[in-house]
């Protein structure tokens, strides 16, 4: 995958990458900050079919949502060197019989040994929850612990 | 009544008008520019209300205007991006000049403005204007484009000629002798690339001298240097515009950002009445005989600024709609022709026709560039869909 910046003299920058496709997708930051997401036509690979101005919210809850899936290959990452701890993410499913309840409720850590690190919810991460944390159908768990922890945390998380 | 009391009204009454017609510009999406001009025209000497006592204010305002002008663009650019742009597109740089300074200087000649007279013209016809192209590939979601950075990086070469230009300019109509000139000549672009050496390695050092966090001390501080700068470099022969210019590209990063928040609606203020006392300064009753040779200009040179842009794009690599996006977004010629316009008329130097001349060119360009921009798309498209279906009849 290559990543590409294009100054724009007066302007700003555009960051873009070019999908397996063929089409380009990615940002143009203005010098003002302002950030707007760029979609290439498909007919025409040097327009855009769409320009959005995003919000830095908007941007940051976007960001979350494609990043997601990235933060467990990074946790998996850093535990490579770590015998037998893994990462992995689960989908607390609606008829879960957590969903609703709290993370405490789970009692994941005393009867697996594994740990929530963050949740993934509606594209924002929520690092580190506490057992307070108030579980809702959708959400992402990603879990760290040993394979048989996980497995366990996974009969868990789906039939309690 | 008192002078004093005449000229507030009189001002007064412009900004008024000029508020009003930039409204209506807004409203349908185009450069307030040129009506900024047909307010002057409407206002000036022999238009339909005569409006007269402006005189100094309105002289040292417009001078101003130009300063500003030049400051905010040179605080666009960093220094940096003006090298690579340079480094990079330089090629196309030189097709640019060549292309559509020859017709204006060209006409020039033709008409028996002698050789102040061509290089006036030429400057004119040559610069599109960098503002309103901007404001268009924004308002039309084409900052994404790829095609994009190739229009911006022929502006940026325009622009940066414009700093070798303008003391050239000034020398010409200066009269000054062949050797006086190349000693100008010689002694901007010294200036130019000492400026921009010092830009790049002192960039944060410049900028931290003029930088204040208080607005006020701020704003005072940008103003006296670029007064200041923009006056010893007049004393130097080397344009008080170009100064400025130079100024605003030593100054970067987010002092950078910063000063433009700031200049904003100064820039907007003294510009606007730049382009009116240009406006007034022309006699509306010149415009009409030199309006066939205008349309007939601006044709000519819509033609080869779409030229440069479908050269330059297909240089870059782009697909033929966007060589022809690129080529309809240069079109457009705006404040610099002015300002270059406005530098001949003040000199006195030059045929009388030329300021109708460019008024009317630059009122017509403003108006059809966005338009061209924004329907080159459209209008093309059948065209290229014939060309791509051929191959598969077959």
């Amino acid at each position: 995958m290559d990543m590409e910046e294009t100054p724009l003299p007066g302007i700003g920058v555009r960051r873009e990458i070019t999908l397996a496709t063929g089409r380009r997708v990615g940002v143009v930051v203005m010098r003002d900050g302002q950030i707007e997401l760029i979609v290439s036509e498909e007919d025409d690979p040097d327009a855009c079919a769409a320009s959005l101005p995003l919000t830095t919210l908007e941007a940051a809850a976007l960001g979350g949502m494609l990043g997601a899936p990235q933060l467990v290959a990074q946790l998996t990452d850093q535990h490579s060197e770590l015998p037998n701890v893994n990462t992995q993410q689960f989908v607390l499913s609606s008829d879960s019989p957590y969903a609703d309840m709290t993370l405490g409720d789970t009692h994941l850590r005393t009867r697996t040994g594994a740990s929530v690190v963050a949740v993934s919810r509606a594209g924002r991460v929520i690092p580190s929850p506490g057992p307070g944390f108030e579980l809702l159908a959708g959400d992402v768990l990603v879990i760290v612990g040993t394979t048989a922890g996980l497995e366990a945390a996974a009969r868990i998380i789906s039939e309690g | 009544m008192q002078h004093t009391t005449l000229i507030l009204i009189e001002l007064g009454a412009i900004f008024i008008g000029l508020g009003l017609l930039g409204r209506i510009a807004a409203r349908v999406g185009m450069s307030p520019v040129p009506l900024y001009l047909l307010g002057g025209l409407v206002f000036g000497a022999g238009g339909f209300v005569p409006l007269v006592g402006l005189g100094e204010f309105g002289h040292i305002a417009s001078e101003i205007g130009v300063v500003l002008l030049l400051l905010m663009l040179g605080l666009e650019y960093t220094a940096r991006e003006l090298v690579t742009g340079l480094k990079g597109s330089w090629p196309a740089g030189v097709v640019d000049l060549v292309l559509n300074f020859t017709p204006g200087a060209a006409l020039a000649l033709f008409l028996g403005w002698g050789g102040p007279g061509a290089l006036v013209l030429g400057g004119v016809t040559y610069i599109s204007s960098s503002g309103i192209v901007a404001k268009v590939l924004t308002d039309l979601g084409r900052l994404g484009n790829r095609e994009t950075p190739v229009v911006l990086s022929v502006l940026v070469i325009e622009d940066l000629a414009m700093a070798v230009y303008l003391p050239i300019l000034t020398a010409g109509l200066a009269g000054l002798s062949f050797w006086g000139g190349l000693r100008t000549v010689g002694l901007a672009l010294l200036t130019v690339t000492v400026v921009l050496l010092m830009a790049l390695h002192f960039g944060p050092q410049i900028s931290r001298l003029i930088h204040s966090p208080d607005r006020e001390n701020f704003l005072l501080k940008l103003i006296g240097a670029a007064l200041l700068v923009a006056g010893l470099a007049s004393a130097m022969q080397v344009s008080a515009a170009v100064g400025a210019f130079l100024l605003g590209i030593a100054i970067s990063g987010s002092t950078a950002h910063s000063a433009t928040k700031l200049l904003e609606p100064l820039r907007d203020l003294f510009a606007a009445l730049f382009f009116v006392v240009f406006g007034l300064s022309t006699d509306p009753r010149t415009i009409p005989p030199v309006l066939g040779l205008a349309i007939g200009l601006a044709l000519l040179t819509s033609a080869t600024k779409v030229a440069t842009g479908i050269w330059a794009a297909r240089h870059a690599g782009i697909g033929v709609p966007g060589r022809l996006r690129a080529g309809a977004a240069l079109i457009a010629r705006g404040e610099f022709s002015i300002v270059i316009a406005g530098l001949a008329v003040a000199s006195g130097a030059i045929h009388g026709q030329l300021a109708a001349l460019a008024t009317a060119y630059v009122m017509l360009l403003a108006i059809l560039g966005p338009v061209a921009t924004r329907f080159v798309e459209p209008l093309s498209r059948p065209f290229l869909r014939r060309r791509k279906a051929q191959p598969t009849k077959k």
